[in-house]
């Protein structure tokens, strides 16, 4: 678009500095691509280094040895178990909780002073570092509840820790339920937990089981509060129980990176590949259950 | 009997709901009884004033600067970082991308979001610190402006993401009556958007800073463990949070005096995270612009 009357005075200036205000724009659009690129750039610069060091060190050796001093003969099998174990408690336990606390504030609330002090309380919880939640573990489970150094303290500390996001994350899906559901059951003489067992509850589902496998994934990435509680990063053993020691794979990866040696980053990247895939794993699966319950609302 | 266990059931989801608020106290209260037995032993008049943190030597100085500072130091080189790139990346998918783009690079950008922090520590560490090491004379292969850099890209996704949310609810009437006038699409986006959308946009920054300044494992790994008040991100230094890790790993005796220490430090973790967490709310609740 440019003025196109060559008479009137000024028309030329304009159509330049037009051409001018128009090349901001580009310039802007061109920045932001650049820096979308950079973060991507980044990703798959971290995603392509890991696998050049890690692959070549990836056997079956490396998922059935413990930890060694000595890199060739090092593995993730105490790692891997302790984090199977670590976020089996840890779903036991912030599952239920975050669910029913998400139903209580969005189906049972009343609208008062108590619940806006408890959703508001919800979210400052989740934005305390996480490594503080590893000295409250340290405090109250390990010292307090003498459960010591133990995968259940670990598996307690981060359920505290996952629960805002599945408080969140469930009653984002709660809200989602069309009122008419629960109507229509009031309406053939349902009482209130009847509507929430059997209707609103299985409609919300998907989404409730979206945000309770990213609440996953971010626990088994979680790596400061566990150091903090103080899971050990030498274990060359399998926990025999929950008030077993332990260490998990970020740990492992943790420990391994601090030694000097290149074979030992070497390991690293290795434990790094397994821990990618597995959270690969389960955000593809969230991913299918959000998209296959957007497509039923639609549907 | 059937309203007895409507009421059983309610009063047990009230009590899970309650929970978080016991988390809550249960932070305050074992930061604050540890705090409280640190300084004790220590007056908050040195945990202030002294310039020298080390607690762990045979002469204990226990002045919490080094350690504010090398926090602030990583932090501040992660904003430049995440900050400029967060909203470029912000402004183009809420004004440039289509709809079809744009729902293919936030999930993208979330990727970057998911991947834990001790993987980025790997990377500043192995990565980026060799390749800085190429070409910045005297940089120490424990650095501050490696841990920065690479928390700066961490950061990113929260940035964008969050000043993206406040960019797209400016109401599409606004940018019209931008165009009607004339204006070009930079004009629009940043003498129209970006002002309506401002509140949004600086919570993301604080919230940015304060994920920076609680981030644990990218500065332990990478940033050292030498408690040093500088401004030099060349050298080693040791944030609060890797203190607190460096703490956690030796075998600590209970009770002990370097044992108060973690609390003392994670007490003054949690309030400046706490300032800025409620900071960011404020500033959205007073500055947002109403439109209906």
């Amino acid at each position: 678009m440019t003025v196109d009357l060559p008479a009137l005075p000024g028309a030329d200036l304009f159509n330049q500095r037009l051409r001018y205000r128009k090349a901001q724009g580009n310039v802007l659009m061109i920045l932001g691509i650049a820096s979308i690129l950079i973060g991507l750039g980044v990703l798959l610069l971290l995603i392509a280094d890991v696998l050049i060091r890690g692959l070549p060190w990836i056997s079956a050796d490396f998922f059935s040895n413990f930890d060694s001093r000595f890199a060739r003969s090092a593995g993730i099998k105490a790692a891997v178990a302790g984090t199977v174990y670590m976020m089996f408690f840890t779903i036991i336990v912030a599952l239920p909780m975050g669910v029913m606390a998400a139903l209580y504030l969005e189906e049972y609330a009343p609208d008062h002073w108590v619940t806006s002090f408890i959703q508001i309380n919800i979210s400052n919880l989740a934005g305390v570092p996480s490594i503080v939640y590893g000295l409250l573990g340290l405090t109250v489970f390990v010292r307090f509840l003498e459960l010591g150094r133990s995968v259940m303290a670990g598996s307690l500390t981060m359920a505290l820790l996952v629960l805002p996001i599945i408080v969140v994350a469930t009653q984002e899906a709660l809200r989602a339920v069309p009122s008419g559901i629960r109507d229509a059951s009031y309406g053939v003489g349902a009482t209130k937990w009847q509507t929430i067992w059997h209707h609103v509850l299985p409609h919300a589902l998907p989404g409730i089981l979206t945000g309770n496998i990213l609440a996953a994934s971010r626990a088994i990435g979680e790596t400061a509060p566990l150091i903090t509680i103080g899971a050990l990063t030498f274990v060359p053993f399998v926990p025999n129980g929950p008030l077993d020691r332990f260490t998990v794979l970020p740990i492992q990866i943790f420990n391994w990176t601090s030694k000097p040696q290149a074979e030992f980053h070497a390991l690293a990247a290795a434990a790094i590949v397994i821990l990618l895939s597995v959270l690969l794993l389960m955000n593809s699966v969230a991913i299918v259950l959000r998209n296959r319950a957007v497509r039923r609302r639609a549907g | 009997m059937r309203l007895f266990r409507e009421r059983a059931i309610q009063s047990v989801l009230f009590t899970a709901a309650a929970s978080g608020i016991l988390a809550t106290f249960g932070i305050i209260f074992s930061l604050a009884g540890e705090t409280l037995n640190f300084f004790r032993q220590v007056s908050p008049l040195r945990f202030f004033t002294e310039t020298e943190w080390t607690p762990l030597f045979s002469i204990q100085k226990f002045g919490i600067w080094p350690l504010v500072s090398a926090t602030f130091l990583t932090s501040i080189i992660a904003l430049v970082i995440a900050v400029p790139l967060g909203l470029l990346v912000a402004t183009y998918l809420s004004e440039f991308a289509s709809p079809r783009l744009r729902g293919v690079l936030k999930p993208a950008l979330e990727v970057l979001a998911g991947v834990p922090t001790v993987v980025f520590g790997f990377f500043a560490l192995v990565v980026v610190t060799p390749f800085l090491q190429g070409f910045i004379p005297g940089i120490s292969t424990f650095n501050s402006l490696s841990a920065g850099l690479v928390m700066g890209i961490m950061i990113l996704p929260l940035v964008a993401s969050l000043s993206e949310d406040a960019m797209s609810s400016v109401p599409a009437g606004l940018r019209e009556g931008g165009y009607a006038m004339g204006a070009t699409r930079f004009e629009v986006a940043t003498r129209v958007v970006f002002p309506a959308a401002i509140s949004g946009v600086i919570a993301s920054v604080i919230l940015a800073l304060s994920r920076a300044v609680g981030e644990t494992m990218v500065v332990a790994i990478a940033a050292g463990q030498n408690p040093t008040l500088t401004l030099d991100p060349r050298v080693p230094v040791e944030t609060m949070t890797a203190y607190i890790v460096q703490v956690s790993l030796g075998d600590t005796p209970y009770g002990s005096l370097a044992y108060l220490t973690i609390f003392a430090v994670g007490s003054m973790l949690f309030l400046l995270t706490l300032l800025m967490n409620i900071l960011s709310h404020w500033v959205v609740r007073h500055f947002r612009e109403v439109y209906d």
